[in-house]
């Protein structure tokens, strides 16, 4: 093969990936560290095309953001409110029954549920908004709940984890969705998110649903007050995970969106930086099957280059996005299928339907 | 497939070919050689500078033209002269080098008023003027019944110091026809280029892509540009940007992202003779103006501030100073300012 790399120090990643050799710590920072930017994605776009070749996932999605409540109230979220504070809001189930009514006639094939820990709202709540969605909407699986809400959720019920896990399977959850992750890294927890269960907590709790047969994505916030090396041990804590139990579906790199959060003073993240942390996480998570580039994180531009530095999904075609936006995102709410179509297509690669479980055949005849 | 490393110059067939067919970070990789071994040093330029439209009247009425008025109109106007010199006075304020001079081909306004603007502009301020594009030189010429080597002269006499490439649209006639019907020819566009570089006078050059133009036509506004520079060596820099649709009469969608990186790489490969590609961030947006300088820009372009004609077709990026330096650097490079003519501003640190 004829590959040259302006960086002699990737000639030797690019030894490991072509001997499909695992990658290091040491590999993972002199990837984030090289100013071969093309390089680095040429290498994930090896290990990306070993495993869809040219096809781009993505899905017809709904996201239901069912209250911003929350006592966490981590530094770097510009989505969350204390109860009766301006702008707060808790859905009721009948808020929630005409959310998704609304839309019944559009082919939603992922309904993805999060929202704040909000103490006011009862157990009931949340296998009753299951069951509810569930209820209405058959077809879609139902993706709700980061493992912070699951254990904040149970908690609230008095039970274990696996035991909330078993009653919330029950009532219609499918999937888990990968957010919480944050970073991995017990300096970041105290600073940023102390009041939110760091990292053991995290990996117990996706751990447990693993063990349950309930798969998820993983994510990481980046772009904040971490240093590269806790980035890429956060990536090698999830491969060591994934090594144990296979559940992770996909992994998502969140782009920090700093201007309406409490960490407002830091400037907000670069292009480079969103690509090669797509390179590198494809790169260094060879146990996970997805890489997913976050449209409402990344901008849909970043996103479309995206695909050539590793990432094979491009998440959803989204309406009611409010976690990113309410942190001061200016990308689109939402993307039409044609639009999303159009953007794989004219970046080179060829667009899939797909479900919560990259099933696709019944979408693209 | 040619090595470009190697000195052999790409053919038009094999640009068309590396255009439609090659992997787009194999083209990249190519581009940011190219870039590596024209501007070793690792550097990124930038300049500040403010675009000033001296009048929105214009009687060109192209059809992705979001900023003209008609005379008469109401939000129609023609800049004063204490609007053009507190203007002046906020770019040198903010430590501006250049205004970039443009406006629309108004029917009222001939060479007098150019000449006595210039004249009123290098008689009270220290900047370099960066103005007029070929079309309007072309128009300019045709009222006043006078050569391009003419008017020019006078323009340059009166304080002239560069042309940018706008108007340059594509350079095939079928497309002009369609998009520009009342703006100069391809052969016009070239002329007064040609023209105003053997006079002495540098240029740019710019590409608008993404509205009625073919693969081909694209390659082959690159071929005009490397064709004309091997005779005068008068470009400085090429500026591709696409077409913004918004606000406009063409009902087209945007050319994506990687649509756009893709003809900037090749624009590198293909224009070996031209030194400096610009990235146009303010059509691409911050993100991907700063990959830009990784497939193949080696300058940011313009601090932009004031920028009329793509706002108003919907495209607002407001970067300061800061953020240019701080995309720069975070995408590996040295931030350098620089004047028009890519000479770097040496700062007194004192």
């Amino acid at each position: 093969m004829d590959i040259n790399f302006s960086d002699p120090a990737l000639y030797n990643i690019y030894q490991k990936v072509a001997n499909r050799e695992r990658l290091d710590l040491e590999d993972g920072l002199v990837l984030y560290r090289s100013d071969d930017l093309t390089g680095v994605g040429r290498l994930a776009d090896i290990e990306r095309k070993r495993r869809y070749e040219r096809n781009t996932f993505y899905v017809y999605n709904q996201h239901l953001n069912y209250t911003n409540v929350c006592i966490n109230r981590c530094l770097f979220c510009g989505f969350s409110r204390d109860e009766g504070e301006e702008g707060a809001y808790t859905f009721s189930l009948n808020d929630i029954d005409e959310h998704i009514r609304s839309r019944l006639h559009e082919p939603v094939r992922e309904v993805h549920v999060v929202g704040g820990l909000n103490p006011a709202l009862p157990f009931s709540y949340y296998v009753d908004l299951l069951g509810l969605i569930r209820d209405l909407r058959p077809d879609a699986t139902l993706k709700a709940f980061t493992a912070v809400e699951i254990d904040f959720i149970s908690r609230i019920a008095g039970f274990g984890i696996k035991e909330t896990l078993r009653e919330l399977k029950r009532a219609g959850l499918a999937m888990m969705p990968g957010g919480g992750a944050e970073v991995l890294n017990e300096r970041i927890h105290r600073s940023l998110y102390p009041k939110k269960i760091g990292p053991e907590r995290w990996l117990e709790v996706i751990k447990a649903a693993h063990e349950m047969g309930i798969t998820t994505n993983a994510t990481m916030l980046y772009g904040h007050i971490e240093t590269l090396k806790e980035r890429v041990m956060h990536l090698i804590a999830l491969r060591h995970l994934q090594d144990e139990t296979g559940g992770i579906t996909a992994f998502i790199p969140l782009s920090f969106h700093p201007e309406k959060t409490r960490l407002s003073h830091l400037p907000p993240n670069v292009g480079v930086d969103d690509l090669k942390t797509v390179a590198v996480s494809r790169l260094m998570l060879d146990n996970v099957p997805h890489i997913k580039a976050y449209w409402v994180m990344v901008t849909p531009g970043l996103a479309q280059v995206a695909m050539s530095f590793g990432a094979d999904d491009l998440d959803g075609t989204i309406i009611e996005e409010k976690i990113t936006h309410m942190a001061g995102a200016k990308t689109p709410k939402g993307i039409s299928c044609n639009n999303m179509r159009n953007l794989i297509l004219s970046g080179g690669f060829r667009p899939v339907e797909r479900d919560a479980f990259y099933n696709c055949g019944i979408y693209n005849p | 497939m040619k090595d470009l490393l190697h000195g052999s110059r790409l053919s038009f067939e094999d640009a068309i070919d590396i255009y439609r067919n090659e992997d787009l970070l194999l083209t990249a990789a190519r581009a940011d050689a190219a870039r590596r071994s024209l501007h070793p040093d690792g550097t990124v330029t930038y300049i500040i500078d403010r675009n000033i439209n001296y009048t929105n009247i214009c009687c060109s009425g192209c059809l992705f033209c979001a900023f003209f008025r008609p005379k008469g109109h109401p939000d129609a106007y023609i800049i004063t002269r204490e609007e053009i010199t507190s203007k002046i006075e906020g770019t040198l304020a903010l430590g501006g080098t250049q205004i970039l001079l443009q406006g629309g081909m108004h029917p009222d306004l001939g060479l007098d008023y150019f000449e006595g603007l210039f004249r009123f502009i290098k008689e009270n301020f220290p900047i370099h003027i960066h103005g007029l594009s070929p079309p309007e030189i072309h128009y300019l010429a045709a009222k006043e019944t006078l050569s391009y080597k003419e008017t020019l002269i006078r323009l340059k006499n009166a304080g002239l110091d560069s042309i940018p490439g706008g108007g340059a649209e594509i350079l095939v006639d079928r497309i002009r026809a369609q998009v520009s019907p009342r703006k100069c020819s391809a052969s016009a566009w070239l002329k007064v280029m040609e023209t105003a570089h053997e006079l002495g006078i540098r240029s740019t050059a710019t590409m608008m892509f993404g509205h009625l133009e073919s693969d081909e036509e694209r390659i082959i506004h690159l071929f005009k540009i490397r064709d004309l520079q091997d005779r005068t060596g008068g470009f400085t820099a090429f500026i591709p940007w696409t077409f913004q649709p918004e606000n406009t009469r063409l009902r087209l969608n945007k050319l994506t992202s990687v649509q756009y990186l893709k003809m900037l790489a090749v624009s590198r490969l293909v224009l070996d003779n031209i030194p400096n590609i610009q990235a146009s961030w303010v059509t691409q947006g911050p993100k991907i103006g700063q990959i830009a300088l990784h497939f193949g820009a080696n300058d940011l372009g313009s601090t932009m501030i004031e920028e009329n004609v793509v706002s108003a077709a919907g495209t607002s990026f407001n970067l300061r100073i800061d953020e240019i330096v701080r995309l720069i650097e975070t995408a590996g490079f040295r931030p350098v300012q620089r004047y028009t003519l890519y000479r770097p501003v040496l700062k007194d640190k004192s």
